[in-house]
């Protein structure tokens, strides 16, 4: 009975293909959107995840504050505050698992013919750990190295790339600031920060070093930053005080002194980033949906012109003995089929559309099952919904007057 | 004879609301149809004759009376069960053909089938052999509208035939067809009759009334002639 309806309700949809096609087009751009906002949307928010772990996790960062000189006061880690020891103290703190002191600084690098300018960071060993960056080859550099201010360094795959192109860097000599530094391990690739930068343009070396042979510290004791990381995000509103309050008693600061350095919580950043991408794919999806909702009263419109202009049929095939609910199955499935139908080819439009927008931007896109699958249910639920009055107004039809009418 | 009629109307009414209040376009109407009997209805048009058919037919419900078809009374039934009845007691044949426009004479035959839940093979080698019996089978993958009039009017005749009912309904069969046409329809008619089918058949035309056993004229909702015809049909 069920398969004759169809052939019934197919036949039907058939015999008026235009309408029946731009009726479904309605459906196809509705779930086309959705499923391709969810896509992107979800996209996004994978790709500031990953931003966000690339930072590693339960970070702090502590910049030294800013240098005033004339009541002008410069910005954040011009002053001197901070020093390796500040690091050691936080260090000993409960719950803090690793801290590495941080000196940037910006030098070209020499390699052959080649020449490159690069990131250069001082830190020590912990700052691998800490950043969740493990070596792709070679080896790390370790505490002796600091101790004696070895000239070595670790290179990021941008910096390998554009100095030494496809030969393997380790074992190499370069040239940094006329010093020679030993390359002994290749990081493997980082990405992008949030804000964007190439986080693999990077040569890394002991702090030591860097502080003696590249920049020429005046204090080489004294660095920009401090990367702190928590044993775990639990941990961190409770650490967050105690290091304020370190790092103030260290420094001697009074009462009402303002902090000489600016503690910064990147688990709360990153939270704060993932719940706007989080919001701005959920108004996507809600955007979307709007044209869905237009393609279901488009079916309803249809339905109840299709009732209309079939009035006569449906007296006939009451007469023929037609129950009430053989001619409201009989529309219901109609639009039933035309939102499903209508539903596949927006999918695999909105999939289609997807991966070709993530192929030419460069976004991760990401293809959810669950999406799919809901938005075949809210199809279904659509063409059910808006079906159900034009049908049931059919069912309801006078058969001896519709019979008559012309 | 001791089966009761197939038709038994006793003081059948029928109101309808209009904006000038209730109308009764049939008064008090009471009527046997035994079994096998081929009666014409005369009329002019207002006279109740197509309110008549409708209640019959399990279309509409009577306003008062009773209408009991094969013993049993129509009017305390649901309205699937008058559906149902359509579907298998009463076959219909209509002024204007009403075949569906849009799917093949074969499937046109076989409609009513599949308001019976009966099978897809089935219906369809059931439609096939009743387009055949009307000479019809050359046209059965054919769409209504390339085959005249008479043609139209003899599928529609097999199609009110394929649930095998007892009682044939038909509302001015020959009204849209010319009278060579009309007298191959009346024969089928007379045939189906002489196989036992009852047939009841609204017509203006005394020619065609002529073919009838039995002649019943309304006006104004009410019988006013119920008398036999001579002779067997010519």
């Amino acid at each position: 009975m069920l398969m004759a309806m169809f052939e019934e309700a197919w036949r039907a949809m058939r015999a008026n293909r235009l309408r029946t096609f731009l009726t479904m087009l309605g459906m196809v751009i509705g779930v086309g959107a959705v499923v391709l906002m969810m896509a992107i949307g979800q996209g996004a928010q994978i790709a500031v995840g990953q931003s966000i772990n690339s930072m590693g996790s339960n970070l702090f960062i502590v910049l030294s504050g800013f240098h005033t000189s004339s009541g002008a006061r410069s910005g954040t880690g011009t002053g001197s505050s901070l020093t390796v020891d500040d690091g050691a103290a936080i260090a000993d703190l409960p719950g803090v698992a690793l801290v590495a002191p941080v000196a940037p600084g910006v030098a070209q690098v020499v390699w052959g013919p080649n020449n490159w300018n690069a990131s250069i960071l001082g830190t020590n060993p912990d700052y691998l750990a800490i950043r969740g960056w493990p070596l792709a080859a070679g080896a790390p550099f370790g505490d002796s190295d600091m101790r004696s201010a070895t000239r070595v360094a670790l290179i990021g795959q941008t910096t390998a790339e554009n100095l030494f192109g496809d030969l393997d860097p380790v074992g190499k000599t370069i040239r940094v600031k006329q010093s020679p530094f030993l390359i002994v391990g290749v990081l493997s690739p980082k990405g992008q920060s949030l804000d964007g930068r190439d986080q693999d343009d990077v040569l890394i070396v002991p702090l030591t070093t860097a502080q003696r042979a590249l920049f020429g510290a005046p204090q080489p004791e004294v660095v920009r930053t401090l990367m702190v990381q928590a044993e775990s995000e639990e941990l961190m509103a409770q650490l967050e005080r105690e290091i304020t309050a370190l790092l103030r008693q260290r420094h001697h600061l009074r009462e009402d002194a303002d902090n000489d350095f600016f503690l910064r919580n990147l688990t709360a950043v990153a939270d704060t980033a993932a719940e706007a991408t989080r919001i701005l794919s959920l108004l996507l999806g809600a955007i979307a949906s709007v044209s869905l909702l237009v393609g279901g009263i488009g079916i309803m419109n249809i339905m109840l012109v299709s009732v209309t202009e079939r009035t006569r049929e449906i007296g006939i095939r009451r007469a023929l003995g037609a129950r009430q609910s053989d001619v409201l199955l009989q529309f219901l499935l109609e639009a039933l089929i035309i939102a499903v139908v209508g539903c596949l080819i927006g999918l695999v439009l909105g999939i289609g559309g997807a991966l070709a927008v993530g192929a030419a931007v460069g976004i991760p896109v990401v293809v959810g099952l669950g999406p799919i699958l809901a938005s075949l249910l809210v199809a279904a639920g659509t063409g059910i919904f808006f079906g159900y009055y034009p049908a049931r107004k059919a069912a309801q039809l006078d058969p001896i007057e519709a019979l008559r009418y012309q | 004879m001791a089966s009761p009629p197939l038709i038994e109307l006793r003081a059948l009414g029928k109101d309808y609301v209009t904006e000038a209040g209730l109308w009764p376009a049939l008064h008090s109407v009471t009527l046997s149809v035994m079994a096998g009997d081929y009666l014409a209805i005369m009329g002019p048009s207002g006279s109740g004759k197509s309110t008549l058919m409708n209640l019959l037919g399990c279309l509409d419900r009577p306003s008062r009376g009773d209408y009991l078809l094969d013993g049993q009374p129509v009017a305390a039934l649901s309205g699937d069960a008058l559906a149902n009845l359509r579907n298998r007691a009463v076959g219909f044949v209509f002024q204007g053909f009403n075949l569906l426009p849009r799917i093949s004479l074969r499937e046109n035959v076989a409609l009513p089938l599949l308001y019976a839940r009966v099978r897809r093979e089935e219906r369809l080698a059931r439609a096939t052999a009743l387009l055949e019996q009307v000479g019809l089978a050359p046209y059965a993958d054919s769409l209504p509208n390339r085959i005249s009039g008479g043609q139209q009017q003899r599928v529609a005749i097999a199609r009110a035939l394929i649930n095998r009912p007892r009682l044939l309904l038909a509302d001015e069969p020959t009204g849209n067809l010319d009278s060579a046409t009309s007298g191959e329809i009346m024969q089928i008619f007379a045939a189906l009759n002489g196989e036992g089918i009852t047939v009841v058949l609204v017509t203006h035309e005394p020619d065609i009334a002529a073919h009838a056993r039995r002649l019943v004229r309304f006006r104004d909702g009410r019988v006013v002639e119920d008398r036999p015809l001579g002779s067997e049909p010519c």
